[in-house]
């Protein structure tokens, strides 16, 4: 019998752990889980993958007519809809799979509390599930791009890096609301108020701009801020990369993901109990 | 000589139950409550977890100082009444749910089935479902490719792989879910009550298909009410009642004791309010089994007239359903009964149902007893799922007066009716 098998039982004792080699040999399920997500989710509508693109075009002809026609919140510039759209890429993915991901562990407790497996995957499969929305999302920017004329800069190389922090702002977060909201099911009445008030925070109808030069590092704290605007400057071609932001952004990001995967691991060994 | 598969030693594990709470019977008393509620409720759900004092009225221990261990390659059973610890014990044991006290030891790949189908997802197809569930229960891809024809024609299902498995019968899907399962790979494998799915014909089989991994040299622990299962199956059992490992032995010695009824849960089986099962409206509250006098039994002859009774809460006004008893005895369905018509139960109330066993039906053995409430229209809707309940042990005094005669040797069956004999002369 060979010892890596080796499995102690024992009572939870101070901070628990993340068994990464065993994330490693469930990584098929990561794979099955998405896909689960993903198949199960359009079954019987008529648009299908179609509403991954509907819901952000629409988002962004109110608010074209709300903030850009009536309220005339500046944009820098840029065309209202093109500079409204390109934010709500990223804000659609973050809105949608933090709404996923902080119900997950409460919808999927029939299942983990009958087979042991990691159960970190739970709150990470919608992450990477919505990112195939998000990618379907692009064909709409890009019919925006030419109808505005508008030609990304060579700073889109750099758009990967921001899609990184997009994930690990929406992890960070996710951990901690799936541990929190298995056992207080008040999560799942905050979440929705909790993404509207964050999205008017971000700077998703309004440039960043508008926020005083003595606040701006403070307000990068706030991850989306930097992966928004990072979005405009890499695929609107104007302005420079707000390294400032993203670097202050991506350090909290850090933190809280960091933070989240502890707190995960410490709550992971009640979850069976409390669900 | 090698180390045990599984080492337990000292294992506990309690839980919080919810006290009923108390209620204001003021305005002024209910406004203050619902101010403070928020608190209160705070202070209950962090007590899930929280365990400042292990004693006290609202803890229970689902497992007290449970020790044993497992040799590789072992079958080993588990027996005891419901609520007894048994699942609580497979659970900790497999890393669903942590213990609060003691340690175990498990060396070597494990895998536990403790429901079928677990994560099977009614949009999608009977292919697709078994990626899925193998995955969840811990195959890679490549493993599932390879026995993937296997599970299909184990499952009988092989037209309906590509329909989304909302489509198909209950029958089917649960063993489609059996067939997934059984081909796991595991060196230690924990099964907890799942032969009680499917017709006759579809148990035999899965019985069958657990010998053959039982004779493979896997470790198994084997949970079952099924005592004729548990015999065939296993060497070794153990015998848990209220959480404590009460007895360990072989087999047979063990079943015995707990057939004996000493440890409770033989002759009836009662429910708490809040773990009754039942769904729709109907709360199936106990299920005795009484002999002529209303005593509840645990064995009895085979010319005892014995009675089987459900009782069960109506919640809803106007429900029409039927019982059902199914009978088990040597791994395979003796009989089934069920209430002639579906009698509407025109107000709510607690009724009962009773199945007369009359006297000379039953063979010498173990039967175990499944019941369920139903309406059947075209399809099955259950208020109560299928659910062995009780166990009976049943023999013959050979007095002369049974199926028997005088003959004392082995005879076959799973029923033993005191049929005629005519003797005559031809010539």
């Amino acid at each position: 019998m060979k010892e890596t098998y080796h499995k102690v039982i024992e009572p939870p004792r101070g901070w628990g752990r993340i068994n990464w080699a065993e994330l490693w040999h469930y990584r098929d399920l990561f794979y099955f889980m998405v896909w689960r997500q993903l198949k199960a989710l359009y079954k019987q509508t008529v648009l299908g993958f179609t509403w991954a693109v509907i819901n952000p075009f629409f988002q962004m002809v109110v608010f074209s007519v709300v903030f850009g026609r009536l309220a005339r919140i500046p944009s820098d510039g840029i065309p209202y809809p093109i500079f409204t759209y390109t934010a709500l890429l990223p804000w659609t993915y973050f809105a949608g799979s933090l709404t996923t991901a902080a119900d997950s562990l409460t919808t999927t407790a029939p299942i983990f509390t009958k087979v042991y497996f990691p159960r970190l995957i739970i709150p990470v499969t919608p992450l990477l599930a919505k990112l195939v929305d998000f990618a379907l999302a692009f064909t709409v920017l890009g019919g925006l791009m030419v109808w505005y004329r508008v030609v990304p800069s060579w700073q889109v190389v750099f758009l990967p890096l921001l899609v990184l922090l997009m994930v690990l702002t929406a992890l960070g977060l996710s951990l901690w609301l799936s541990a929190l909201g298995l056992q207080y099911r008040d999560v799942r009445f905050g979440v929705p108020f909790l993404t509207q008030v964050m999205m008017y925070a971000a700077p998703v109808v309004w440039p960043v701009s508008l926020v005083p030069e003595k606040y701006r590092l403070l307000y990068g704290l706030y991850p989306m801020a930097g992966v928004i605007e990072g979005f405009r400057a890499a695929l609107l071609g104007r302005g420079t990369m707000p390294w400032d932001l993203i670097a202050v952004g991506g350090a909290s990001a850090l933190v809280l993901a960091v933070g989240g995967l502890l707190f995960f691991a410490r709550r992971e060994r009640f979850f069976a109990d409390v669900a | 000589m090698s180390l045990p598969a599984i080492e337990v030693s000292g294992l506990g594990k309690c839980y919080r139950i919810g006290l009923r709470e108390e209620l204001p019977d003021t305005l002024v008393g209910s406004l203050a409550s619902w101010l403070t509620s928020p608190w209160s409720n705070f202070r209950r759900l962090r007590g899930l977890t929280r365990f400042e004092r292990e004693e006290g009225e609202d803890i229970i221990w689902a497992l007290r100082e449970v020790s044993f261990q497992v040799a590789e390659g072992e079958v080993v059973g588990i027996v005891g009444k419901n609520g007894a610890g048994k699942s609580t014990l497979l659970k900790v044991l497999a890393g669903i749910t942590s213990p609060t006290r003691g340690r175990a030891v498990i060396r070597g790949r494990i895998s536990s089935l403790l429901e079928v189908g677990t994560g099977f997802h009614p949009e999608l197809t009977g292919r697709e479902n078994v990626y899925l569930n193998g995955a969840i229960l811990g195959m890679t891809r490549k493993e599932i490719d390879r026995k993937f024809d296997q599970i299909v024609s184990f499952a009988e299902v092989e037209r309906f792989i590509d329909t989304p498995v909302k489509r198909y019968s209950s029958g089917m899907a649960v063993r489609l879910a059996f067939a997934v399962a059984a081909h796991l790979e595991p060196e230690i494998m924990l099964v907890d009550e799942v032969l009680a799915v499917g017709d006759a014909a579809f148990q035999a089989k899965c019985l069958g298909k657990m010998q053959d991994v039982a004779g493979q040299g896997r470790t198994v622990l084997f949970v079952s009410h099924n005592m004729a299962a548990v015999n065939r199956l296993c060497s070794r059992a153990l015998l848990l009642h209220q959480g404590r490992l009460v007895r360990e032995g072989p087999t047979t010695e063990v079943t015995a004791a707990y057939l004996s009824g000493s440890f409770g849960g033989v002759g009836q089986e009662e429910w708490d309010e809040q773990e009754s099962p039942g769904e729709g409206g109907v709360k199936l509250l106990g299920v005795r089994l009484t002999n002529s006098q209303g005593e509840p039994v645990a064995q009895a002859e085979v010319g005892d007239e014995l009675h089987l009774t459900l009782r069960y809460r109506v919640e809803k006004p106007g429900l029409r359903f039927r019982c059902c008893a199914t009978w088990y005895t040597q791994g395979t369905c003796a009989f089934s009964s069920v209430e002639p018509r579906e009698e509407v139960r025109a107000r709510p109330g607690i009724y009962s149902s009773t199945l007369v066993i009359p006297p000379h039906l039953l063979a010498e053995g173990e039967y175990s007893i499944m019941v369920s409430i139903f309406a059947s229209r075209g399809i099955k809707s259950h208020y109560v799922r299928p659910r062995h309940v009780l166990m009976v042990q049943v023999s013959d005094p050979l007095r002369g007066d049974s199926a028997r005669g005088d003959y004392a040797e082995r005879l076959a069956g799973v029923l033993r009716p005191r049929l005629r004999w005519r003797l005559r002369r031809e010539e």
